[in-house]
Protein backbone atom coordinates (compact mmCIF):
# COMPACT_ATOMS: atom_id res chain seq x y z
CA UNK A 1 0.00 0.00 0.00
CA UNK A 2 2.60 2.53 1.04
CA UNK A 3 4.88 1.38 -1.79
CA UNK A 4 2.00 1.95 -4.16
CA UNK A 5 1.41 5.39 -2.71
CA UNK A 6 5.06 6.31 -3.03
CA UNK A 7 4.96 5.13 -6.64
CA UNK A 8 2.00 7.39 -7.37
CA UNK A 9 3.64 10.35 -5.64
CA UNK A 10 6.76 9.84 -7.75
CA UNK A 11 4.57 9.77 -10.85
CA UNK A 12 2.92 13.03 -9.88
CA UNK A 13 6.24 14.73 -9.27
CA UNK A 14 7.65 13.42 -12.55
CA UNK A 15 4.62 14.79 -14.40
CA UNK A 16 5.11 18.28 -12.98
CA UNK A 17 8.87 18.16 -13.51
CA UNK A 18 8.51 17.27 -17.18
CA UNK A 19 5.70 19.76 -17.78
CA UNK A 20 7.71 22.53 -16.15
CA UNK A 21 10.49 21.83 -18.67
CA UNK A 22 8.17 22.00 -21.70
CA UNK A 23 6.32 24.99 -20.23
CA UNK A 24 9.68 26.75 -19.80
CA UNK A 25 10.43 26.11 -23.47
CA UNK A 26 7.05 27.59 -24.41
CA UNK A 27 7.39 30.62 -22.13
CA UNK A 28 11.09 31.40 -22.43
CA UNK A 29 10.83 33.80 -25.41
CA UNK A 30 8.10 35.76 -23.63
CA UNK A 31 10.08 35.97 -20.39
CA UNK A 32 13.24 36.98 -22.29
CA UNK A 33 11.30 39.59 -24.25
CA UNK A 34 9.79 41.20 -21.16
CA UNK A 35 13.08 41.02 -19.25
CA UNK A 36 14.97 42.82 -22.02
CA UNK A 37 12.17 45.35 -22.41
CA UNK A 38 12.85 46.54 -18.85
CA UNK A 39 16.64 46.90 -19.12
CA UNK A 40 19.10 49.62 -20.09
CA UNK A 41 21.47 48.78 -23.00
CA UNK A 42 24.57 48.18 -20.89
CA UNK A 43 22.78 45.56 -18.81
CA UNK A 44 21.64 43.75 -21.96
CA UNK A 45 25.22 43.55 -23.19
CA UNK A 46 27.02 42.73 -19.96
CA UNK A 47 28.25 39.14 -19.60
CA UNK A 48 26.18 38.08 -16.57
CA UNK A 49 22.45 37.80 -17.04
CA UNK A 50 19.75 38.75 -14.54
CA UNK A 51 16.09 38.18 -15.16
CA UNK A 52 15.12 41.36 -13.32
CA UNK A 53 17.03 44.56 -14.26
CA UNK A 54 19.29 46.22 -11.73
CA UNK A 55 18.46 49.59 -13.21
CA UNK A 56 14.80 49.60 -14.12
CA UNK A 57 14.37 51.26 -17.53
CA UNK A 58 10.96 49.78 -18.33
CA UNK A 59 9.02 53.03 -18.37
CA UNK A 60 11.56 54.70 -20.65
CA UNK A 61 11.76 51.73 -23.06
CA UNK A 62 8.00 51.52 -23.44
CA UNK A 63 7.77 55.30 -23.83
CA UNK A 64 10.31 55.17 -26.67
CA UNK A 65 8.48 52.26 -28.32
CA UNK A 66 5.17 54.08 -28.14
CA UNK A 67 6.48 57.43 -29.38
CA UNK A 68 9.16 56.48 -31.93
CA UNK A 69 6.70 54.33 -33.85
CA UNK A 70 2.90 54.51 -33.92
CA UNK A 71 2.52 51.30 -31.86
CA UNK A 72 -1.03 51.99 -30.73
CA UNK A 73 -1.90 52.90 -34.30
CA UNK A 74 -0.64 49.46 -35.41
CA UNK A 75 -2.91 47.81 -32.86
CA UNK A 76 -5.91 49.91 -33.86
CA UNK A 77 -5.19 49.11 -37.51
CA UNK A 78 -5.11 45.44 -36.59
CA UNK A 79 -8.45 45.67 -34.80
CA UNK A 80 -10.03 47.63 -37.64
CA UNK A 81 -8.71 45.40 -40.42
CA UNK A 82 -9.57 42.13 -38.65
CA UNK A 83 -13.04 43.32 -37.63
CA UNK A 84 -13.84 44.59 -41.13
CA UNK A 85 -12.60 41.42 -42.79
CA UNK A 86 -14.68 39.24 -40.48
CA UNK A 87 -17.82 41.38 -40.85
CA UNK A 88 -17.57 41.32 -44.65
CA UNK A 89 -16.81 37.60 -44.65
CA UNK A 90 -20.01 37.00 -42.69
CA UNK A 91 -22.09 39.16 -45.03
CA UNK A 92 -20.83 37.21 -48.02
CA UNK A 93 -20.50 33.70 -46.57
CA UNK A 94 -23.61 33.34 -44.40
CA UNK A 95 -26.27 33.77 -47.14
CA UNK A 96 -24.25 31.58 -49.49
CA UNK A 97 -23.76 28.87 -46.86
CA UNK A 98 -27.48 28.97 -46.03
CA UNK A 99 -28.52 28.63 -49.67
CA UNK A 100 -26.08 25.77 -50.17
CA UNK A 101 -27.33 23.99 -47.07
CA UNK A 102 -31.06 24.58 -47.06
CA UNK A 103 -32.36 25.72 -50.45
CA UNK A 104 -32.92 23.88 -53.70
CA UNK A 105 -31.90 25.48 -56.97
CA UNK A 106 -30.15 24.42 -60.13
CA UNK A 107 -26.41 24.75 -60.02
CA UNK A 108 -26.24 24.43 -56.26
CA UNK A 109 -24.12 21.30 -56.28
CA UNK A 110 -21.82 22.72 -58.94
CA UNK A 111 -21.30 25.81 -56.83
CA UNK A 112 -20.54 23.70 -53.77
CA UNK A 113 -17.95 21.75 -55.78
CA UNK A 114 -16.42 25.09 -56.77
CA UNK A 115 -16.19 26.02 -53.08
CA UNK A 116 -14.41 22.73 -52.37
CA UNK A 117 -11.95 23.39 -55.20
CA UNK A 118 -11.38 26.91 -53.87
CA UNK A 119 -10.46 25.40 -50.49
CA UNK A 120 -7.41 23.85 -52.16
CA UNK A 121 -5.90 27.17 -53.23
CA UNK A 122 -3.37 28.55 -50.73
CA UNK A 123 -3.80 32.34 -50.39
CA UNK A 124 -0.11 33.03 -51.06
CA UNK A 125 -0.56 31.68 -54.58
CA UNK A 126 -2.90 34.57 -55.40
CA UNK A 127 -0.58 37.34 -54.20
CA UNK A 128 0.62 38.43 -57.66
CA UNK A 129 -2.82 38.83 -59.30
CA UNK A 130 -4.25 40.44 -56.16
CA UNK A 131 -1.37 42.89 -56.20
CA UNK A 132 -1.97 43.67 -59.88
CA UNK A 133 -5.71 44.02 -59.35
CA UNK A 134 -5.26 46.45 -56.46
CA UNK A 135 -2.65 48.37 -58.48
CA UNK A 136 -5.09 48.72 -61.41
CA UNK A 137 -7.74 50.17 -59.11
CA UNK A 138 -5.18 52.40 -57.37
CA UNK A 139 -5.85 50.75 -54.02
CA UNK A 140 -2.36 49.61 -53.07
CA UNK A 141 -1.11 50.93 -49.74
CA UNK A 142 -4.64 51.53 -48.40
CA UNK A 143 -6.82 49.75 -45.87
CA UNK A 144 -8.80 48.36 -48.80
CA UNK A 145 -5.67 46.54 -49.99
CA UNK A 146 -5.41 44.81 -46.63
CA UNK A 147 -9.09 43.86 -46.54
CA UNK A 148 -10.45 43.19 -50.03
CA UNK A 149 -8.55 40.00 -50.95
CA UNK A 150 -9.93 38.26 -47.85
CA UNK A 151 -13.64 39.06 -47.97
CA UNK A 152 -14.40 35.81 -49.77
CA UNK A 153 -13.60 32.78 -47.63
CA UNK A 154 -14.23 29.38 -49.19
CA UNK A 155 -13.42 27.93 -45.81
CA UNK A 156 -16.06 30.09 -44.12
CA UNK A 157 -18.71 29.02 -46.61
CA UNK A 158 -17.77 25.38 -46.15
CA UNK A 159 -17.72 25.51 -42.34
CA UNK A 160 -21.04 27.37 -42.03
CA UNK A 161 -22.73 25.22 -44.66
CA UNK A 162 -21.82 22.09 -42.68
CA UNK A 163 -23.20 23.66 -39.52
CA UNK A 164 -26.41 24.93 -41.15
CA UNK A 165 -27.12 21.44 -42.44
CA UNK A 166 -27.23 20.17 -38.87
CA UNK A 167 -30.07 22.59 -38.03
CA UNK A 168 -33.43 20.76 -38.48
CA UNK A 169 -35.54 21.71 -41.51
CA UNK A 170 -38.64 21.91 -39.28
CA UNK A 171 -37.38 25.11 -37.73
CA UNK A 172 -37.07 26.70 -41.14
CA UNK A 173 -40.49 25.43 -42.26
CA UNK A 174 -42.05 26.83 -39.11
CA UNK A 175 -40.38 30.18 -39.74
CA UNK A 176 -41.64 30.21 -43.34
CA UNK A 177 -45.17 29.44 -42.14
CA UNK A 178 -44.85 32.39 -39.78
CA UNK A 179 -44.29 34.51 -42.87
CA UNK A 180 -40.55 35.10 -42.54
CA UNK A 181 -38.65 35.62 -45.77
CA UNK A 182 -35.49 33.64 -46.48
CA UNK A 183 -33.17 36.52 -45.59
CA UNK A 184 -35.02 37.12 -42.34
CA UNK A 185 -34.59 33.43 -41.60
CA UNK A 186 -30.87 33.76 -42.30
CA UNK A 187 -30.20 36.76 -40.08
CA UNK A 188 -32.79 36.25 -37.33
CA UNK A 189 -32.87 32.47 -36.93
CA UNK A 190 -29.81 30.83 -38.45
CA UNK A 191 -27.29 33.38 -37.16
CA UNK A 192 -28.27 33.13 -33.47
CA UNK A 193 -28.51 29.34 -33.68
CA UNK A 194 -25.06 29.08 -35.23
CA UNK A 195 -23.23 31.04 -32.53
CA UNK A 196 -20.68 28.27 -31.84
CA UNK A 197 -19.77 27.89 -35.52
CA UNK A 198 -19.62 31.66 -36.01
CA UNK A 199 -17.39 32.02 -32.96
CA UNK A 200 -15.08 29.29 -34.23
CA UNK A 201 -14.86 30.93 -37.65
CA UNK A 202 -14.34 34.32 -36.00
CA UNK A 203 -11.42 33.09 -33.91
CA UNK A 204 -9.90 31.40 -36.95
CA UNK A 205 -10.28 34.50 -39.12
CA UNK A 206 -9.09 37.07 -36.58
CA UNK A 207 -6.07 35.06 -35.43
CA UNK A 208 -5.03 34.40 -39.05
CA UNK A 209 -5.25 38.03 -40.14
CA UNK A 210 -3.89 39.60 -36.96
CA UNK A 211 -0.77 37.46 -37.28
CA UNK A 212 -0.41 37.54 -41.06
CA UNK A 213 2.82 39.04 -42.36
CA UNK A 214 2.97 37.81 -45.97
CA UNK A 215 0.16 39.92 -47.41
CA UNK A 216 0.66 43.20 -45.46
CA UNK A 217 4.32 43.09 -46.49
CA UNK A 218 3.19 43.08 -50.13
CA UNK A 219 0.18 45.40 -49.96
CA UNK A 220 1.34 48.18 -47.66
CA UNK A 221 4.32 50.53 -47.41
CA UNK A 222 3.01 53.38 -45.24
CA UNK A 223 3.59 53.08 -41.52
CA UNK A 224 0.22 54.64 -40.68
CA UNK A 225 -1.83 51.80 -42.12
CA UNK A 226 0.44 48.92 -41.07
CA UNK A 227 -0.98 46.02 -39.12
CA UNK A 228 0.84 44.86 -35.95
CA UNK A 229 2.79 42.04 -37.61
CA UNK A 230 4.23 44.45 -40.18
CA UNK A 231 4.54 47.36 -37.74
CA UNK A 232 7.07 45.63 -35.51
CA UNK A 233 9.35 45.10 -38.54
CA UNK A 234 9.07 48.74 -39.58
CA UNK A 235 9.98 49.69 -36.01
CA UNK A 236 12.97 47.34 -36.09
CA UNK A 237 14.25 49.13 -39.18
CA UNK A 238 13.73 52.53 -37.50
CA UNK A 239 16.50 54.28 -35.66
CA UNK A 240 14.93 53.74 -32.24
CA UNK A 241 14.38 50.06 -33.00
CA UNK A 242 18.13 49.52 -33.14
CA UNK A 243 18.08 49.57 -29.36
CA UNK A 244 17.00 46.24 -27.96
CA UNK A 245 15.14 47.58 -24.94
CA UNK A 246 12.61 49.63 -26.92
CA UNK A 247 12.45 46.93 -29.62
CA UNK A 248 11.49 44.28 -27.07
CA UNK A 249 9.01 46.71 -25.51
CA UNK A 250 7.51 47.14 -28.97
CA UNK A 251 7.30 43.38 -29.48
CA UNK A 252 5.56 43.04 -26.11
CA UNK A 253 3.00 45.67 -27.11
CA UNK A 254 2.38 43.87 -30.43
CA UNK A 255 1.84 40.35 -29.04
CA UNK A 256 0.04 41.36 -25.84
CA UNK A 257 -3.53 42.01 -27.11
CA UNK A 258 -4.10 38.61 -28.71
CA UNK A 259 -2.45 36.79 -25.81
CA UNK A 260 -4.60 38.66 -23.29
CA UNK A 261 -7.73 37.95 -25.33
CA UNK A 262 -6.73 34.30 -25.36
CA UNK A 263 -6.15 34.18 -21.60
CA UNK A 264 -9.56 35.76 -20.99
CA UNK A 265 -11.42 33.36 -23.29
CA UNK A 266 -9.22 30.28 -23.45
CA UNK A 267 -11.97 27.77 -24.15
CA UNK A 268 -13.36 29.86 -27.01
CA UNK A 269 -9.97 30.19 -28.66
CA UNK A 270 -8.84 26.59 -28.21
CA UNK A 271 -12.18 25.11 -29.26
CA UNK A 272 -12.47 27.54 -32.14
CA UNK A 273 -9.03 26.79 -33.55
CA UNK A 274 -9.31 23.06 -32.90
CA UNK A 275 -12.70 22.66 -34.58
CA UNK A 276 -11.75 24.77 -37.59
CA UNK A 277 -8.56 22.72 -37.96
CA UNK A 278 -10.53 19.45 -37.85
CA UNK A 279 -12.61 20.44 -40.88
CA UNK B 1 -62.11 10.95 -54.17
CA UNK B 2 -60.19 9.95 -57.23
CA UNK B 3 -61.75 12.86 -59.11
CA UNK B 4 -60.62 15.49 -56.62
CA UNK B 5 -57.18 13.94 -56.50
CA UNK B 6 -56.81 14.08 -60.27
CA UNK B 7 -57.84 17.72 -60.28
CA UNK B 8 -55.69 18.69 -57.35
CA UNK B 9 -52.49 17.11 -58.54
CA UNK B 10 -51.86 19.46 -61.48
CA UNK B 11 -52.75 22.48 -59.36
CA UNK B 12 -50.43 21.39 -56.63
CA UNK B 13 -47.60 20.83 -59.06
CA UNK B 14 -48.13 24.27 -60.57
CA UNK B 15 -48.01 25.80 -57.14
CA UNK B 16 -44.97 23.77 -56.29
CA UNK B 17 -43.28 24.75 -59.53
CA UNK B 18 -43.93 28.41 -58.88
CA UNK B 19 -42.58 27.90 -55.37
CA UNK B 20 -39.56 26.16 -56.85
CA UNK B 21 -38.71 29.03 -59.22
CA UNK B 22 -39.13 31.49 -56.40
CA UNK B 23 -36.86 29.42 -54.18
CA UNK B 24 -34.31 29.18 -56.98
CA UNK B 25 -34.41 32.94 -57.51
CA UNK B 26 -33.85 33.62 -53.81
CA UNK B 27 -31.16 30.95 -53.71
CA UNK B 28 -29.24 32.56 -56.53
CA UNK B 29 -29.69 35.96 -54.92
CA UNK B 30 -28.21 34.60 -51.70
CA UNK B 31 -25.17 33.05 -53.34
CA UNK B 32 -24.53 35.79 -55.91
CA UNK B 33 -22.15 37.96 -53.84
CA UNK B 34 -20.09 34.92 -52.91
CA UNK B 35 -20.16 33.63 -56.48
CA UNK B 36 -19.04 36.95 -57.97
CA UNK B 37 -16.25 37.29 -55.41
CA UNK B 38 -15.15 33.68 -55.89
CA UNK B 39 -14.72 34.41 -59.59
CA UNK B 40 -13.09 37.86 -59.21
CA UNK B 41 -10.83 37.16 -56.24
CA UNK B 42 -10.12 33.44 -56.46
CA UNK B 43 -10.66 31.60 -59.72
CA UNK B 44 -9.90 34.60 -61.93
CA UNK B 45 -6.62 35.37 -60.14
CA UNK B 46 -5.67 31.68 -60.10
CA UNK B 47 -6.13 31.60 -63.88
CA UNK B 48 -4.19 34.87 -64.16
CA UNK B 49 -1.21 33.42 -62.29
CA UNK B 50 -1.07 30.52 -64.72
CA UNK B 51 -1.32 32.96 -67.64
CA UNK B 52 1.44 35.22 -66.22
CA UNK B 53 3.72 32.21 -65.81
CA UNK B 54 3.94 31.91 -69.62
CA UNK B 55 4.97 35.55 -70.08
CA UNK B 56 8.09 37.63 -69.48
CA UNK B 57 6.10 40.34 -67.74
CA UNK B 58 7.77 42.45 -65.08
CA UNK B 59 5.63 44.43 -62.64
CA UNK B 60 5.23 47.97 -63.91
CA UNK B 61 6.29 47.15 -67.47
CA UNK B 62 3.83 48.33 -70.11
CA UNK B 63 4.16 45.33 -72.36
CA UNK B 64 4.86 41.64 -72.16
CA UNK B 65 5.05 38.76 -74.55
CA UNK B 66 4.32 35.08 -74.30
CA UNK B 67 7.45 33.04 -73.97
CA UNK B 68 5.95 29.58 -73.61
CA UNK B 69 7.56 27.45 -70.93
CA UNK B 70 10.79 29.48 -70.74
CA UNK B 71 10.10 30.50 -67.14
CA UNK B 72 9.68 26.90 -66.09
CA UNK B 73 12.85 25.89 -67.91
CA UNK B 74 14.70 28.71 -66.13
CA UNK B 75 13.23 27.55 -62.82
CA UNK B 76 14.37 24.00 -63.50
CA UNK B 77 17.91 25.28 -64.07
CA UNK B 78 17.89 27.68 -61.10
CA UNK B 79 19.97 26.38 -58.14
CA UNK B 80 18.30 28.69 -55.56
CA UNK B 81 14.92 27.23 -56.50
CA UNK B 82 16.13 23.69 -55.87
CA UNK B 83 17.80 24.85 -52.67
CA UNK B 84 14.48 26.35 -51.56
CA UNK B 85 12.55 23.19 -52.43
CA UNK B 86 15.00 20.91 -50.65
CA UNK B 87 15.21 23.21 -47.61
CA UNK B 88 11.43 23.40 -47.35
CA UNK B 89 11.23 19.60 -47.35
CA UNK B 90 14.05 19.41 -44.79
CA UNK B 91 12.30 21.98 -42.63
CA UNK B 92 9.08 19.95 -42.78
CA UNK B 93 11.03 16.78 -42.00
CA UNK B 94 12.43 18.36 -38.81
CA UNK B 95 9.42 20.34 -37.65
CA UNK B 96 6.78 17.61 -38.07
CA UNK B 97 8.36 14.95 -35.82
CA UNK B 98 9.33 17.62 -33.29
CA UNK B 99 5.86 19.13 -33.19
CA UNK B 100 4.02 15.80 -33.11
CA UNK B 101 6.35 14.19 -30.55
CA UNK B 102 6.39 17.15 -28.19
CA UNK B 103 2.66 17.72 -28.67
CA UNK B 104 1.84 14.10 -27.88
CA UNK B 105 4.15 13.97 -24.87
CA UNK B 106 2.76 17.14 -23.32
CA UNK B 107 -0.83 16.08 -24.05
CA UNK B 108 -0.32 12.73 -22.29
CA UNK B 109 1.32 14.44 -19.31
CA UNK B 110 -1.33 17.14 -19.05
CA UNK B 111 -4.21 14.67 -19.23
CA UNK B 112 -2.57 12.24 -16.79
CA UNK B 113 -3.93 14.15 -13.79
CA UNK B 114 -6.25 17.11 -13.23
CA UNK B 115 -3.69 19.02 -11.15
CA UNK B 116 -2.85 22.36 -12.84
CA UNK B 117 -4.29 20.98 -16.08
CA UNK B 118 -5.82 24.26 -17.26
CA UNK B 119 -2.68 26.20 -16.38
CA UNK B 120 -0.37 23.92 -18.35
CA UNK B 121 -2.71 23.85 -21.31
CA UNK B 122 -2.85 27.65 -21.48
CA UNK B 123 0.92 28.05 -21.11
CA UNK B 124 1.69 25.56 -23.87
CA UNK B 125 -0.83 27.21 -26.15
CA UNK B 126 0.56 30.76 -25.81
CA UNK B 127 3.12 30.43 -28.65
CA UNK B 128 0.33 29.38 -31.03
CA UNK B 129 -1.45 32.68 -30.42
CA UNK B 130 1.59 34.92 -30.61
CA UNK B 131 2.36 37.06 -33.65
CA UNK B 132 5.19 35.25 -35.41
CA UNK B 133 6.90 38.32 -36.85
CA UNK B 134 7.28 39.89 -33.39
CA UNK B 135 8.33 36.63 -31.77
CA UNK B 136 10.82 36.03 -34.57
CA UNK B 137 12.41 39.35 -33.66
CA UNK B 138 12.61 38.10 -30.07
CA UNK B 139 14.07 34.74 -31.17
CA UNK B 140 16.63 36.69 -33.17
CA UNK B 141 17.94 38.22 -29.95
CA UNK B 142 17.80 34.87 -28.12
CA UNK B 143 19.94 33.29 -30.83
CA UNK B 144 22.35 36.25 -30.95
CA UNK B 145 25.93 34.90 -30.83
CA UNK B 146 27.16 36.95 -27.84
CA UNK B 147 24.24 38.36 -25.87
CA UNK B 148 21.67 35.69 -26.78
CA UNK B 149 20.12 33.45 -24.16
CA UNK B 150 21.00 30.25 -26.02
CA UNK B 151 24.73 30.89 -26.17
CA UNK B 152 24.80 32.29 -22.61
CA UNK B 153 23.18 29.05 -21.42
CA UNK B 154 25.64 26.95 -23.44
CA UNK B 155 28.54 28.97 -22.05
CA UNK B 156 27.38 28.07 -18.55
CA UNK B 157 28.10 24.45 -19.50
CA UNK B 158 31.43 25.43 -21.06
CA UNK B 159 30.15 25.06 -24.63
CA UNK B 160 30.86 27.80 -27.15
CA UNK B 161 27.77 28.41 -29.24
CA UNK B 162 27.82 29.43 -32.88
CA UNK B 163 26.12 32.32 -34.68
CA UNK B 164 23.03 30.22 -35.22
CA UNK B 165 21.26 32.31 -37.84
CA UNK B 166 24.37 33.35 -39.79
CA UNK B 167 25.92 29.89 -39.96
CA UNK B 168 25.11 27.82 -43.04
CA UNK B 169 24.96 24.63 -41.01
CA UNK B 170 22.59 25.85 -38.31
CA UNK B 171 20.34 28.52 -39.86
CA UNK B 172 17.64 26.12 -41.06
CA UNK B 173 17.86 24.12 -37.84
CA UNK B 174 17.36 27.26 -35.75
CA UNK B 175 14.32 28.20 -37.84
CA UNK B 176 12.94 24.68 -37.39
CA UNK B 177 13.32 25.04 -33.63
CA UNK B 178 11.25 28.22 -33.79
CA UNK B 179 8.69 26.36 -35.90
CA UNK B 180 8.40 23.59 -33.32
CA UNK B 181 8.13 26.16 -30.53
CA UNK B 182 5.22 27.85 -32.26
CA UNK B 183 3.36 24.71 -33.30
CA UNK B 184 3.62 22.07 -30.60
CA UNK B 185 0.96 23.64 -28.37
CA UNK B 186 -1.56 23.28 -31.16
CA UNK B 187 -0.66 19.63 -31.64
CA UNK B 188 -1.05 19.21 -27.86
CA UNK B 189 -4.60 20.59 -27.96
CA UNK B 190 -5.59 18.26 -30.80
CA UNK B 191 -4.10 15.27 -28.98
CA UNK B 192 -5.96 16.23 -25.80
CA UNK B 193 -9.27 16.19 -27.67
CA UNK B 194 -8.28 12.80 -29.06
CA UNK B 195 -7.48 11.52 -25.56
CA UNK B 196 -10.85 12.67 -24.23
CA UNK B 197 -12.52 10.54 -26.89
CA UNK B 198 -10.88 7.29 -25.72
CA UNK B 199 -13.69 5.31 -23.97
CA UNK B 200 -13.10 4.57 -20.30
CA UNK B 201 -14.31 0.97 -20.81
CA UNK B 202 -11.18 0.20 -22.79
CA UNK B 203 -9.02 1.11 -19.80
CA UNK B 204 -11.28 -0.93 -17.53
CA UNK B 205 -11.06 -3.90 -19.88
CA UNK B 206 -7.28 -3.57 -20.05
CA UNK B 207 -7.15 -3.44 -16.25
CA UNK B 208 -9.17 -6.67 -16.05
CA UNK B 209 -6.60 -8.23 -18.34
CA UNK B 210 -3.88 -7.15 -15.94
CA UNK B 211 -2.65 -4.11 -17.83
CA UNK B 212 -2.97 -1.44 -15.14
CA UNK B 213 0.52 0.07 -15.17
CA UNK B 214 0.88 3.48 -16.79
CA UNK B 215 3.09 2.23 -19.60
CA UNK B 216 0.88 -0.82 -20.27
CA UNK B 217 -2.20 1.34 -20.55
CA UNK B 218 -0.32 3.68 -22.87
CA UNK B 219 0.93 0.89 -25.12
CA UNK B 220 -2.22 -1.23 -25.24
CA UNK B 221 -5.01 1.35 -25.19
CA UNK B 222 -3.99 4.99 -25.55
CA UNK B 223 -1.53 5.01 -28.42
CA UNK B 224 -3.51 2.68 -30.72
CA UNK B 225 -6.67 4.71 -30.08
CA UNK B 226 -4.80 7.92 -30.94
CA UNK B 227 -3.86 6.64 -34.40
CA UNK B 228 -6.33 8.72 -36.44
CA UNK B 229 -5.65 11.90 -34.45
CA UNK B 230 -1.92 11.39 -34.87
CA UNK B 231 -2.34 11.06 -38.62
CA UNK B 232 -4.37 14.23 -38.62
CA UNK B 233 -1.81 16.16 -36.55
CA UNK B 234 1.00 15.01 -38.83
CA UNK B 235 -0.86 16.20 -41.91
CA UNK B 236 -1.81 19.51 -40.34
CA UNK B 237 1.65 20.34 -39.03
CA UNK B 238 3.22 19.27 -42.33
CA UNK B 239 1.02 21.59 -44.36
CA UNK B 240 1.70 24.43 -41.93
CA UNK B 241 5.43 23.81 -41.98
CA UNK B 242 5.33 23.78 -45.78
CA UNK B 243 4.05 27.37 -45.66
CA UNK B 244 6.91 28.66 -43.50
CA UNK B 245 7.64 32.30 -44.32
CA UNK B 246 7.46 34.79 -41.43
CA UNK B 247 10.44 33.57 -39.42
CA UNK B 248 12.59 33.20 -42.55
CA UNK B 249 11.68 36.65 -43.82
CA UNK B 250 12.32 38.34 -40.48
CA UNK B 251 15.50 36.51 -39.47
CA UNK B 252 17.54 35.26 -42.42
CA UNK B 253 15.87 36.29 -45.73
CA UNK B 254 16.91 32.83 -46.87
CA UNK B 255 20.60 33.32 -46.12
CA UNK B 256 23.42 32.78 -45.59
CA UNK B 257 24.08 31.67 -49.16
CA UNK B 258 20.55 30.23 -49.54
CA UNK B 259 21.14 27.91 -46.55
CA UNK B 260 17.70 28.76 -45.16
CA UNK B 261 15.93 29.64 -48.40
CA UNK B 262 12.37 28.25 -48.54
CA UNK B 263 9.72 28.20 -51.27
CA UNK B 264 7.49 31.01 -50.05
CA UNK B 265 10.41 33.33 -49.40
CA UNK B 266 11.75 32.57 -52.89
CA UNK B 267 8.30 33.28 -54.29
CA UNK B 268 8.14 36.56 -52.41
CA UNK B 269 11.63 37.70 -53.42
CA UNK B 270 11.24 36.96 -57.12
CA UNK B 271 7.75 38.46 -57.33
CA UNK B 272 8.00 41.51 -55.09
CA UNK B 273 11.69 42.29 -54.45
CA UNK B 274 12.97 41.75 -58.00
CA UNK B 275 9.52 42.30 -59.59
CA UNK B 276 10.09 39.42 -62.01
CA UNK B 277 6.39 38.75 -62.24
CA UNK B 278 6.44 36.11 -64.97
CA UNK B 279 9.15 34.16 -63.21
CA UNK B 280 7.48 34.58 -59.83
CA UNK B 281 4.22 33.37 -61.35
CA UNK B 282 5.94 30.23 -62.64
CA UNK B 283 7.27 29.65 -59.14
CA UNK B 284 3.76 30.22 -57.78
CA UNK B 285 2.33 27.66 -60.20
CA UNK B 286 4.84 25.08 -58.99
CA UNK B 287 4.05 25.93 -55.37
CA UNK B 288 0.31 25.74 -56.08
CA UNK B 289 0.71 22.38 -57.81
CA UNK B 290 2.64 20.93 -54.87
CA UNK B 291 0.15 22.20 -52.29
CA UNK B 292 -2.87 20.97 -54.27
CA UNK B 293 -1.27 17.56 -54.85
CA UNK B 294 -0.41 17.19 -51.15
CA UNK B 295 -3.89 18.29 -50.07
CA UNK B 296 -5.61 15.86 -52.44
CA UNK B 297 -3.35 13.04 -51.31
CA UNK B 298 -4.21 13.84 -47.68
CA UNK B 299 -7.93 13.96 -48.41
CA UNK B 300 -7.70 10.58 -50.14
CA UNK B 301 -5.73 9.17 -47.26
CA UNK B 302 -8.10 10.43 -44.57
CA UNK B 303 -11.15 9.23 -46.51
CA UNK B 304 -9.74 5.74 -46.80
CA UNK B 305 -8.87 5.57 -43.11
CA UNK B 306 -12.30 6.73 -42.05
CA UNK B 307 -13.85 4.28 -44.48
CA UNK B 308 -12.02 1.30 -43.05
CA UNK B 309 -12.26 2.19 -39.39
Amino acid sequence: MSAHRRYRLAGRIARHALLVVSATFALLPFVWMISLSLKPPDEIFQPDFHLWPKTFLGVENYRVALTAAPMLRFLLNGVFVCATIFALQLMVCVPCAYALAKMRFRGRDTLFSAVLVALLVPPQALAIPHFVLLHVFGLLDTYAALILPWIISAFGIFLLRQFFRSIPDEIIHAARLDGLGEFEIIWRIMMPMSAPALAAFGVFSVVAHWNDLFWPLIAVRTEDISTPALGILLFRDDEAGQFLGPLMAGATIIVAPLLLAFLLAQRRFIDGLATTAMK
Amino acid sequence: MSLTASIQTPIRSVVRRRHRTEEAAIGWLAVSPALILLICLLFGPAAAVILFSFTDWQLGAATFRFIGTENFAALWADPPFWKALINTCLYVAIVVPGTVGLGLATALLIEASPALRGFYRAVHFLPVMSTMSAMAVVWGTMLHPSIGLVNRALAAFGVTGVNWLRDEHTALLALALIGIWQGFGFAMVLFVSGLKAVPQQLYDAAAVDGADGVLDRLRIVTLPMLGPVTMFVIILSASRAFEVFDSVRVLTQGGPNYASEVLLNRLYSESFDYLRTGYGAALTVVYLAIVVALTLAQARFIERRVHYS
